[in-house]
């Protein structure tokens, strides 16, 4: 079958399989590495992307529900040269431990920031709650989006 | 100390963070391979059964099918982490021991084709009955898992340190306590995998998510017959370790033979469930603990059994059942140890290493039984302890030797952080304070495998262009920061900035590196990159000071500059003759010092490349008896946390309101990872504290093999840390550095179980704490009132 969407700006049409995932569609036919996948069963929040600016799970999609969305992935964060302030706040944050996670997680906070642009630090750890992390313990991350909020999304 | 330094101590954004947070980075997955085929493996769905036949003959018509392979088409040969214990073959023989273990294997044209082929693989099994708890594999007349260890006993240990009988006599209070944790998974985020491609030449490579790249290089040798010379692993970044990711695995053996045979790559890639069915993960160990004490708090006597549920086969689990008993021998003087533990095969998944290799429930249970007996004799817990710490110089009974250790630092400092003095004895009721200390080695003493190998080594070359120098590493940076806290390193030892640094690491075509386990890189291969840096800017500045006429001693590097002690030395000519050599270009060295650039050019210009070599080995460490080599450690990390916590009494609930955390790591070689490494590992031990548990069937399957069902510490199980960055200085580490990657586990389980009893007066003494454990022993406790 032939989808057509927007993802990370640009407008693609292709031909799927009806039963193709969507993780697999970003993956390996749009070559979108930086969506994860680690469980497979919507349970770990790394597949992560936004789906007219909400969180979705890609490895729960199917390709098909693609069609006609505008798609966001890690790759489509920064403008040129310049990092999304989410993005620098994990860097600088040192949010970042193997990086597994990372993807997803600077998603899910963009999904928060969308709906809630200046949530508190209860509501950005609820907000984070669906995308696991084993290495940083979490607290660096809601340091990193919390110093977002505060900066208000305008960091160098 | 004293010394200054201009990179080391700072803060400095991890050089992988823009890649990982921009989706740049790649992983295993994340590498196109031309022409990749798909590799499946077949499993036993029986938890012990002999194989009566293999029937592959429908799996190999399937269009579409490269290759299956069973144990008929590898060589018959044993392999495993310690060589003493090679009870792995590539795939099951005769029979299967576990429900997981590798039956045999496909290579497809993609996923879908090798999962059906799997399918049409018919075996046939004799079930054979089994066990699955140390009891079950220890009962006379159990079934045997390996012939060769009648008994089901697979390592067992007896030590005796001085003299415990005499100790217990002179003791005027003993305590006798027992304790139990649950199977802990990885639950690392990347789950295993490995692409192998043999090429014309008959080269193997390999690349592959595992913390060892040297060790995987040598079993693929060695169970493929290939050259040693001929295999090499690559590690690109890898999705988080822990342990289990520490030895060759079927991903990488598998897809080895399948390369081999079909002469195209192949991966092999793990699904979250085969992640549980793999495990090499923390074991469930049971403790008892019988300890003396003098009226005044003194330590006397520790009289130690434990038992490792271990599964199918050993992994590391030798070395754990050695570590389970040495690292209780310090931080606190403890002058008699006797210490017997068993490691048991069951017909349950192999457990191996997690971060705190073997020490984590033998800590928990210490340091549970400490804050009794501190209760017993009506001192404060943290009283207890700085009355019987080590510090700097002293030596354990088991030959463990500190060179550095700030455990007075640490205890203070959680003790004053968490303002202790106010809160103990004085929370309100279902409210709780607990304290708990840590020990780690410091980069394990030994190699896996007997040998007087280098740990590590390290190449950094100057770029001939003079900018920059590169450092080649075999160091496997698995998500904890040893890429940056290596290039630092080169940084300071050369005396440049951190942004003239590029390295390479992950892959044994750069070097000798045991790996990322044991807490061992930062000291290890910091000392090999410390060392090569120096051997770079004595060869830069040699170089210099003869151009310039002038003794060698009189030049030093910082910050990029060549500083010159003594009288002025005009230099005026040699920067003139590096600017006619670059005429155009807009970087020019301007400014009254010599940079770098400069002085590395001139050193090209003279000798041609410049290279600088470092090399890393522990000199010989510990006693003489059997099994001292597990333990001992060039260093030794250490560390205190203060955990505080909720205990709704009607539910049994517990939530833990925060950690204060103190970690002596010597010298922080980047202060963000350091509370990063602390961080991470307080997460870890809250799961296994709080949740986390594999569970299984009678049949020996897993029941929970899931990241939805085996849960892990989410951002809403976490509490406040406060991470306090204590620096004792470590002689034997590279600018004073040693480690933290897993000594800053060991407090937070105790910590929390110690901050229960204080909120309810009850003591967990089987893991995990669940709101069932809680309210049962809130129960039994009335009881006993009434």
């Amino acid at each position: 079958m032939t989808i057509r969407f927007e993802i990370n700006g640009e407008k693609v049409e292709l031909e799927v399989a009806p039963d193709a995932r969507a993780v697999d569609v970003l993956r390996r036919e749009l070559g979108f590495t930086g969506v994860k996948e680690a469980c497979g069963q919507g349970e770990c929040g790394a597949c992560t992307v936004l789906i007219d600016g909400q969180s979705r799970l890609s490895c729960l999609m199917l390709a098909a529900q693609l069609h006609g969305r505008t798609v966001l992935t890690i790759e489509g964060m920064a403008h040129g040269d310049r990092l999304h302030p989410l993005q620098e706040s994990f860097i600088e944050h040192g949010a970042v431990q193997c990086g597994f996670c990372t993807p997803g997680m600077i998603l899910a906070a963009e999904s928060l920031l969308g709906r809630e642009p200046r949530p508190d630090r209860e509501r950005i750890r609820q907000g984070l709650s669906g995308n696991l992390c084993r290495c940083t313990g979490y607290q660096k991350i809601v340091d990193a989006v919390e110093a977002v909020v505060r900066d208000g999304g305008e960091k160098p | 100390m004293t010394q200054k330094f201009n990179v080391i101590g700072s803060r400095a954004p991890r050089l992988d963070a823009p890649d990982k947070a921009t989706g740049r980075a790649c992983y295993v997955d994340d590498i196109e391979f031309p022409h990749l085929l798909e590799g499946a493996i077949l499993q036993s769905p029986h938890a012990h059964a002999r194989i009566l036949s293999i029937d592959t003959s429908a799996a190999e018509a399937l269009p579409g099918v490269a290759a299956v392979i069973t144990h008929r088409d590898v060589p018959d040969v044993r392999y495993g982490v310690s060589p003493a214990r090679y009870d792995e073959t590539i795939f099951a023989i005769d029979k299967v021991r576990y429900v997981g273990d590798e039956v045999a294997a496909v290579a497809a044209e993609d996923l879908d084709t090798a999962m059906a082929a799997l399918e049409l693989i018919k075996v046939e099994y004799e079930v054979l009955p089994h066990v699955l708890t140390v009891d079950e594999a220890l009962a006379e007349g159990a079934p045997v898992i390996h012939d060769a260890f009648p008994g089901n006993i697979c390592a067992e240990v007896h030590q005796e340190f001085g003299d415990v009988a005499a100790g217990f006599a002179e003791s005027d209070i003993i305590r006798t306590d027992v304790f139990v944790n649950k199977r802990q998974d990885g639950a690392f985020i990347e789950p295993h995998r490995c692409v192998a491609v043999y090429d014309n030449f008959g080269q193997l490579t390999l690349t592959s998510s595992t913390q060892v790249p040297h060790y995987v290089q040598r079993t693929v040798a060695m169970v493929t017959g290939i050259d040693v010379g001929k295999v090499r692993v690559k590690k690109p970044y890898v999705g988080g370790g822990f342990g289990p990711k520490a030895e060759a695995t079927p991903c990488d053996i598998i897809s080895a033979f399948l390369a081999i045979k079909t002469g195209r790559p192949v991966r092999v890639a793990y699904s979250r469930e085969q992640v549980f069915l793999h495990c090499r993960a923390r074991h469930q160990f049971k403790h008892v603990m019988k300890t003396g004490f003098k009226k005044d708090g003194t330590i006397m006597a520790l009289d130690h059994q434990c038992w490792l549920e271990g599964g199918a086969y050993s992994s590391f689990g030798i070395a754990t059942v050695y570590y389970a008993g040495s690292l209780l021998a310090a931080p606190y003087k403890l002058p008699n140890m006797k210490y017997d533990g068993w490691r048991v095969y069951t017909n349950k998944p192999a457990c191996g290493a997690q971060r705190g290799h073997g020490g984590v429930a033998a800590r928990a249970c210490f340091e549970q039984q400490l804050d009794l007996i501190a209760k017993q004799l009506d001192m404060d817990p943290i009283e207890l302890r700085l009355k019987n710490i080590m510090t700097a110089g002293d030596v354990s009974c088991n030959d463990l030797a500190m060179s550095s250790l700030g455990m007075k630092e640490c205890i203070e400092a959680v003790r004053d952080g968490s303002t202790w003095r106010d809160k103990r004895g004085r929370l309100p009721k279902g409210k709780g304070i607990g304290m708990a200390s840590g020990f780690f080695v410091s980069g394990a003493g030994y190699p896996i495998y007997r040998s007087e190998t280098y740990h590590c080594t390290v190449t950094i070359k100057v770029q001939e262009d003079g900018g920059t120098v590169k450092v080649l590493t075999g160091a496997a940076e698995i998500g904890q920061g040893s890429d940056t806290a290596m290039a630092m390193i080169a940084a300071e030892a050369i005396g440049i900035p951190l942004d003239r640094v590029r390295l390479v690491s992950g892959d044994t075509d750069y070097g000798v590196d045991l790996g990322a386990y044991s807490s061992r890189t930062t000291l290890m291969t910091g000392h090999a990159t410390k060392e090569a840096g120096e051997a770079v800017k004595d060869r830069v500045l040699t170089a210099l000071a003869e151009e310039l006429g002038i003794e060698r001693d009189r030049l030093d590097m910082a910050n990029g500059l060549v500083e010159i002690s003594g009288d002025p030395v005009d230099f005026s000519e040699l920067r003139t003759k590096y600017i006619k050599e670059h005429r155009g270009w807009s970087d020019h060295p301007a400014g009254d010092q010599i940079t770098f650039t400069e002085a590395a050019r001139i050193a090209y210009l003279k000798y041609g490349t410049v290279v600088g070599t470092g090399k890393y080995k522990p000199p010989v460490l510990g006693g003489k008896f059997k099994g001292a080599a597990v333990g001992t450690s060039p260093a030794y990390g250490c560390s205190a946390q203060v955990a505080e916590v909720t205990v709704d009494l009607e539910t049994g609930q517990v939530t833990v309101d925060s950690i204060t955390d103190a970690h002596d790591c010597g010298k922080a070689v980047n202060l963000t990872s350091v509370e990063a490494q602390m961080e991470g590992s307080v997460s870890m031990g809250l799961g296994e504290a709080m949740f986390e548990e594999v569970k299984f069937d009678d049949q020996g399957r897993v029941l929970n093999a899931s990241l939805g069902e085996y849960h892990i510490p989410t951002v809403l199980d976490m509490p406040q840390m406060s991470c306090i960055v204590v620096e004792s200085g470590e002689p034997n580490g590279p600018f004073g550095a040693k480690e933290v990657g897993e000594g800053a586990i060991m407090p937070t389980i105790p910590a929390i179980l110690n901050a229960v009893h204080d909120a309810t007066g009850v003591t967990i003494t089987e893991l995990p704490i669940t709101p069932e454990r809680v309210l049962k022993a809130l129960k039994e406790k009335e009881q006993e009132k009434d």
